[in-house]
């Protein structure tokens, strides 16, 4: 568990942050420029902060009178760049910090066929494994991760994330994700912390961020969507659909996902959800869940945030203001929410 | 006897480019790290031995570490070294005229390692001296080499401050370059020119090859 509240300026730069992380992944999310990396690099011990305090597990790494060396500080770190040292074998990468778990990490990470090779003849995709495969070797007491898929193709960062998503789930150390991509947070993210020109504008657990209305301005209108967890129940030979419950419903999704059983997370964009006012008789969309609308934010551009409570789970649309005024909708309103099946983009399909 | 320049020319530049390397890549890593006011003062010393005379440099050497230098009378009193007029003043002459050339070859190198790897050594738990020996170094290493066998090559063909200082007392303080100019003054001495001028040309041409060998080595290894 990290307790963080640090101050340092940058130039013209303010960063005045203060936020808990728990055990889990917690994303810190934000535009470029907002601070992202100047606080966790203060984590690591990189960058020193003017003001403030750090504690990790209850052990101050920066406070009055105290600032613990970054080779003391236990963290584990995976750049944006793997910098993997390129003198030395992936095999010696690994254990430079230490050997803790060699086995099960190289299991883990896929990287036993490449334990002799050199950094330059790897791929993007497998640098940033070796980087994280390096960092938990020093049994750190937290992983900090500065956009590992930024540089990244798709194709790389779709083989990438299973293994993160993996780490995640087999009681790994817990994760600082830093990141300007909303498909990654949504699926590796248990806590969300957004960032805005330097000052933390939302946190808490990733569900309850997300589906705020009041985060659609934060995160952008393309970013903004809840994120629901629920499992998978069957798959559809002939129509070749995946069924999927969650507290919100049923859901079908095009396609073969995972085992049945296997847990899965889904973002569903706020553009994506359509709302109507009676459950629609024939319709293409496959998805239509009954909610109740709970809030109702108007911006300033022409959209309006509507918060939706489905079952247990809790859900965010994006209507017009045209469309809110003629459906005369308000808040406690029992309405549908439909989902375009398809719509589902491949990248907010996780687990 | 031709060989007495050579033998003592290739035991004053190795002598001088040994001594010389562990400074040049102390103060290369402190110039490619720092911007202060302090760094310009000591990056235009360190360079001074490259534009100016060599004879101004020999002179300022007998100055300071002449016997009645201020230097010089402190090592002879205490320690009954004198360097003035001896082989290793040439050694001396040799190692600083070599050495802005071999802090910006090895400089150049230092400036090259990417921050990035030493940050990820430290959060990797490495100590300074640690990050310093295993990540740094290694990879400074043939810029270190290249260095070192420029020096070499310098000091190999000191003439001016090396004549100053030491004079060119054959057996003692004699070098090639100063064997070269004294045949040159007495006729009758073509044979010996040719021949010193091609073991040095030899002895230039195997120290590049060698350094190329050697680099290659360390950067494979």
């Amino acid at each position: 568990m990290i307790k963080l509240d640090v101050q340092k300026r940058l130039g013209d730069f303010t960063l005045d942050a203060q936020f808990d992380a728990p055990a889990g992944v917690t994303a810190i999310f934000g535009r470029s420029g907002s601070g992202k990396t100047t606080l966790i690099n203060a984590i690591a011990g990189l960058l020193t902060p003017d003001a403030g305090t750090i504690a990790l597990n209850g052990r101050t790494l920066f406070g009055v009178g105290t600032n613990v060396p970054t080779a003391k500080r236990n963290v584990g770190y995976v750049f944006q760049d793997a910098w993997l040292f390129p003198h030395m074998t992936v095999g010696k990468n690994l254990t430079y910090g230490g050997n803790h778990d060699f086995d099960r990490i190289v299991d883990l990470l896929g990287l036993a066929s490449l334990l002799t090779r050199r950094p330059t003849a790897l791929s993007g995709g497998e640098k940033q494994r070796v980087a994280l495969g390096r960092a938990l070797m020093s049994k750190p007491d937290v992983l900090l991760l500065d956009e590992p898929l930024a540089a990244l193709d798709s194709a790389r960062k779709a083989e990438v994330l299973p293994y993160l998503e993996r780490l995640r789930d087999t009681g790994g150390p817990p994760m600082i994700y830093v990141s300007h991509a909303m498909s990654e947070v949504a699926r590796l993210a248990t806590h969300l912390v957004v960032l805005d020109a330097g000052r933390v504008v939302q946190s808490g657990p990733l569900g309850d961020v997300l589906a705020h209305p009041a985060s659609m301005p934060l995160l952008g209108v393309r970013d903004a969507g809840a994120v629901i967890i629920g499992a998978v129940t069957g798959y559809d030979t002939d129509d070749q659909l995946t069924h999927l419950s969650f507290d919100a419903g049923h859901i079908s999704l095009p396609g073969h996902i995972g085992q049945i059983g296997q847990s899965i997370r889904l973002r569903i964009p706020a553009q994506d959800i359509i709302l109507a006012g009676a459950a629609p008789v024939t319709i293409s969309a496959r998805n239509v869940l009954p909610v109740t609308i709970t809030a109702l934010e108007q911006g300033r551009g022409p959209g309006v945030a509507v918060g939706l409570q489905a079952g247990q789970a809790r859900l965010l649309a994006r209507i017009t203001k045209a469309s809110l005024r003629e459906m005369n909708l308000s808040v406690g309103d029992q309405v549908f929410a439909i989902i375009k099946a398809t719509a589902v983009a491949p990248e907010n399909v996780g687990r | 006897m031709i060989w007495t320049p050579v033998f003592l020319s290739l035991q004053v530049s190795l002598i001088a480019t040994i001594c010389a390397l562990p400074l040049a890549i102390w103060v290369a890593r402190v110039l490619a790290h720092g911007t202060s006011r302090w760094h310009s003062v000591l990056n235009g010393f360190v360079h001074l031995p490259l534009v100016l005379p060599p004879v101004v440099t020999g002179y300022l050497l007998l100055v300071v570490f002449g016997r009645q230098g201020t230097v010089g009378a402190v090592l002879y009193d205490l320690f009954g070294v004198t360097l003035a007029f001896r082989w290793t003043g040439a050694a001396l002459a040799a190692g600083i005229m070599g050495f802005p050339l071999m802090v910006r070859v090895i400089r150049l190198g230092f400036e090259a390692v990417d921050p990035g790897l030493e940050a990820a050594a430290q959060t990797l738990g490495a100590s300074r001296a640690r990050v310093f020996r295993t990540v740094t170094l290694p990879l400074v290493a043939p810029a270190i080499v290249a260095g070192s066998v420029l020096g070499f090559a310098k000091a190999l063909g000191e003439f001016g401050a090396t004549i100053t200082f030491v004079a060119a007392i054959p057996g003692q303080t004699e070098t090639i370059p100063s064997a070269i100019y004294a045949a040159l003054q007495v006729p009758g001495q073509e044979g010996a020119v040719v021949t010193l001028v091609c073991i040095s040309i030899a002895l230039a041409m195997g120290a590049l090859i060698g350094s190329e060998w050697l680099a290659r080595r360390v950067v494979a290894r």
